[in-house]
């Protein structure tokens, strides 16, 4: 006789329950892993189209601006951007479609292209000097719509009076790809331009920028004031009241809401100390803010980590102890609080509410060139292009927000090698 | 008074180092007495003198150069109130630089922008002068003063000591920053607008007391139109749907990890789902935006039911996926310190797995989950972007998570974002707002962190 009867009720149902909590278990589990999987497949799926755009070729003929074609050689840049080719340009784009004489439907050829075409054009020549022809062929980025068409982003089979392309503009569209006129190429100009009311010639090159200038930063100040901050409270702290208010203030601040050290910049930095407001210097010192309690927490730690042992010899052999702790506890812990800091920096990249409150939400065509121009960074592109309305810039945004999600994969995992080469067991 | 004077301080401390260094070897071997310190500390003494005097200096002039400036250049309005000198100020400014325009200039402006290039370019040189013969003086004081019975490691050790405790400051002046920056605005705002007005309030609609004139405003204009309320339900509505989806998933994954899932598995998982909390909130508000508020929407309409197209529920979704790790981890945590012996004393006893779980080691581990759960919670009422772009802007009380509603941060962005003028009751209400989120958070976790704290001593 056994103590456990299998063909119990009781124990079946007790077991059936216990089957049931672990499907939960997994369940959830699953949720959780493959909301990930979601998020960046919706992502990814959305955004890579923005890595290529859409170009149409023609042909333009020079020959009524410059009585010769080889005088481009001899013209500097600044008398390339004096020539007025407007007209001429579209002239030319017009020779595209030959039987559309009206004025108005010429007017809908030219909104098949980006609306700085001429610009366009004029870098060709500036670029192409010594190689200018009387006929030569010009790549000319497609407007947004066109774009969009071509990636099929856009639903054709709604009325017209609905949709942003005329039915005339649809069948420009489909003539081009019948004659094979319609190319698309690597997006490179999407991260060196700034940013743009046009979704076809927006970049990120300054939300770029404005991200490495505010990081820098960043380090500049958390990095060098979070390693000594730690290595006091840690290290040369006396046990009073005073040190334990410091540590209770860091773990406080560790759990404020951003959007608080927002409220930060705008009262003291820009209001008090009047700072230049939209600028990576202030969304730097205001990030820094944040980061610092996650850098001293996590040098603590690596700090606490180092055995005793290591101390007490090079106590015992005469150093002091601040030669003790710089010479080699410091040392020692340095990878640990080196993988705090890259998680932190990680951080302060991707956090948004702080900078819109000191106005690095401006709309910033040129690229910044130094931290004291006004600027915005990855996440605020990523929040404006997402409350814009053209359809252009849901791709873009995708994109931008691929190339965040791939800088932060690459900070995490050098995070990751760092701790697992250097990191020593004890 | 520029970048360069510290350039030049910094290259005289780097070559004090050296100096000092090599004074010390030399009278050492002149003299033939042993050093107190070790050469190289000699070296270090003689680049903090040179340095650390003549850069604090440097900081001193950088701060007060403006008010010196501003007070030599306006030394006819002395009798103006402050407002209207830094308007005056400005103008000078504006004018200097060619932004004015020219038919505009009045003559005292014009000798005002002589006199501040005057004093500006004296300051300059005067301030490149003093900085730089401070630090010559203390280099070659310094220099002299190198003995062999100068204790110089002492002095340098107790320097660097000073400098480390300095920074260990900062984050008590960020905690006063940010004390002073809420408490200043958030006074004068309650100066226009009573507290309980503000605290209980039914109505939230600042933009009636946003006009171009403040002085215009009645009285009861203002006092009305600021009642919070609806913003805190709003705030609670959304958290609370996030901490639905947070909970049940959080603790479910935490208990598969800590109790079912074999150390491979755990290894893989963990951090897998940690990269949601590592994904910027920018990013979620996006795809709450876009694929979530829709998705809710659309399924909505075919139940029949009216659902708004910024609703709580999409936004408390998105929000509560995001949650999720924070619940986990430290849920996960917490089930792992539960003592060996109370689980197996469990399974001695015959009971199954889930048995053990959910009557012993979920009630030892009781305290620590609830506080996992309440820095979920804060950390909900303090997420900004995800319900700046998934969730209503109108501020309406309603508890019904289909509608829209805002919350506080949500209003925070609204008010301050962009272009704004400062002195308003409208600027100073999103202040008082981030002081509420402030103190509340800051109550959640200090209470969350007593609640962890209490529990791990429980089992130690």
């Amino acid at each position: 006789m056994s103590f456990v009867n299998l063909n119990d009720n009781n124990l079946q149902k007790r077991l059936s329950r216990e089957f049931r909590f672990k499907v939960y278990c997994i369940m959830a589990m699953t949720f959780a892993l493959g909301f990930v999987l979601f998020l960046f497949t919706s992502i990814f799926s959305t955004g890579y189209s923005a890595f290529y755009k859409t170009m149409i070729p023609i042909e333009i003929s020079l020959s009524s601006v410059v009585s010769d074609s080889n005088s481009f050689a001899l013209m500097t840049n600044e008398e390339i951007n004096d020539l007025s080719i407007y007209s001429l340009s579209k002239k030319n784009i017009y020779n595209l479609f030959p039987n559309i004489t009206d004025r108005k439907e010429k007017k809908e050829i030219l909104k098949i292209f980006s609306y700085e075409f001429e610009d366009e054009i004029k870098n060709f020549l500036k670029d192409n000097k010594e190689n200018i022809n009387d006929i030569n062929i010009i790549y000319l980025t497609a407007s947004d719509d066109i774009d969009q068409l071509h990636k099929g982003n856009f639903p054709r089979d709604i009325p017209e009076k609905r949709r942003r392309l005329s039915d005339l503009q649809l069948s420009f569209y489909d003539e081009l790809i019948l004659e094979n006129k319609i190319e698309t190429e690597f997006n490179f100009p999407f991260f060196t331009r700034g940013d743009s009311r046009e979704p076809e010639l927006a970049g990120i090159g300054g939300a770029l920028a404005g991200s490495f200038f505010t990081i820098i930063v960043v380090l500049i100040l958390s990095l060098p004031f979070g390693l000594l901050a730690a290595i006091y409270l840690q290290e040369f702290a006396p046990q009073n009241k005073f040190t334990d208010f410091i540590e209770i203030n860091i773990n406080n601040l560790a759990a404020v809401p951003s959007i608080v050290f927002g409220l930060l910049g705008l009262g003291i930095l820009l209001n008090t100390f009047g700072m230049p407001r939209s600028t990576a210097l202030v969304g730097g010192v205001t990030l820094s803010l944040m980061t610092l309690p996650t850098i001293i927490i996590a040098t603590r730690a690596a700090l606490r980590a180092v055995p005793p042992s290591i101390r007490e010899a090079a106590l015992a052999v005469g150093a002091t102890r601040m030669q003790a702790v710089m010479h080699h506890v410091v040392p020692v812990a340095m990878p640990g609080s080196l993988t705090g800091a890259i998680i932190g920096i990680a951080q302060a990249l991707g956090e948004t509410a702080p900078l819109l409150l000191i106005g690095m939400v401006a709309f910033v065509v040129d690229v910044p060139s130094t931290p004291v121009d006004p600027s915005a960074s990855l996440p605020v592109q990523i929040y404006l292009w997402a409350e814009s309305a053209e359809r252009g810039f849901v791709e873009k945004t995708s994109a931008t927000i691929m190339m965040l999600l791939g800088l932060l994969i690459i900070l995490n995992l050098t995070a990751v090698i760092i701790r697992r080469k250097f990191e020593t067991k004890w | 008074m520029n970048i360069l004077s510290l350039f030049i301080i910094l290259i005289i401390a780097f070559i004090g180092y050296f100096v000092g260094r090599s004074r010390a070897n030399s009278i050492r071997n002149l003299s033939g007495k042993r050093l107190t310190s070790i050469s190289h500390y000699y070296g270090y003494y003689v680049a903090i003198w040179s340095l650390v005097p003549a850069a604090i200096v440097f900081l001193l002039i950088l701060i007060f150069n403006d008010y010196f400036v501003t007070n030599y250049v306006l030394s006819g309005y002395e009798d103006l109130e402050n407002s209207s000198r830094d308007l005056i100020m400005a103008q000078i400014e504006n004018t200097r630089n060619g932004i004015q325009l020219a038919n505009s200039l009045d003559s005292n402006i014009i000798a005002a922008v002589k006199k501040l290039n005057y004093i500006e370019s004296q300051y300059r040189i005067s301030g490149f002068i003093v900085v730089l013969s401070i630090s010559a003086y203390l280099f070659v004081h310094a220099s002299i003063k190198i003995s062999p019975s100068l204790d110089s490691r002492k002095i340098v050790e107790r320097v660097f000591l000073i400098l480390f405790f300095s920074c260990s400051l900062i984050a008590i002046l960020t905690t006063v920053g940010i004390v002073i920056s809420l408490l200043f605005e958030t006074l004068k705002f309650f100066n226009s607008v009573p507290i309980l007005d503000f605290l209980f309030g039914l109505n939230w609609s600042p933009q009636r007391a946003f006009v171009s004139d403040v002085s215009e405003l009645v009285p009861e204009d203002i006092a009305g139109a600021f009642g919070a309320l609806p913003l805190f339900a709003g705030t609670f509505l959304i958290a609370f749907v996030a901490m639905c989806i947070a909970i049940p998933v959080g603790l479910l994954s935490a208990i598969y990890m800590a109790e079912y899932a074999s150390s491979n598995i755990r290894n893989i998982a963990k951090p897998l789902i940690e990269i949601l909390a590592g994904i910027p909130t920018v990013v979620y508000g996006f795809f709450a935006a876009l694929t979530v508020a829709p998705f809710v929407r659309n399924s909505g309409m075919s139940l029949g039911l009216e659902v708004s197209s910024e609703s709580a529920l999409a936004a408390g979704f998105v929000m509560g996926i995001m949650i999720i790790p924070f619940v986990s981890s430290l849920s996960d945590d917490v089930l792992n310190s539960v003592p060996r012996n109370l689980r197996e004393g469990s399974y001695a006893m015959g009971s199954t797995k889930s048995e053990t779980i959910i009557r012993v080691l979920l009630p030892a581990a009781l305290p620590g989950i609830i506080g996992s759960f309440l820095l979920a919670i804060s950390r909900a009422i303090g997420e900004t972007m995800i319900v700046v772009m998934a969730a209503g802007l109108a501020a309406k009380l309603t508890a019904n998570p289909l509608d829209a509603a805002t919350t506080i941060t949500t209003q925070i962005v609204v008010i301050l974002i962009g272009d704004q003028e400062f002195d308003s009751p409208k600027t100073q209400a999103a202040f008082a707002l981030g002081l509420t989120l402030f103190i509340v958070t800051l109550l959640l976790n200090y209470i969350a962190l007593r609640v962890v704290k209490k529990y791990s001593e429980r089992y130690e």
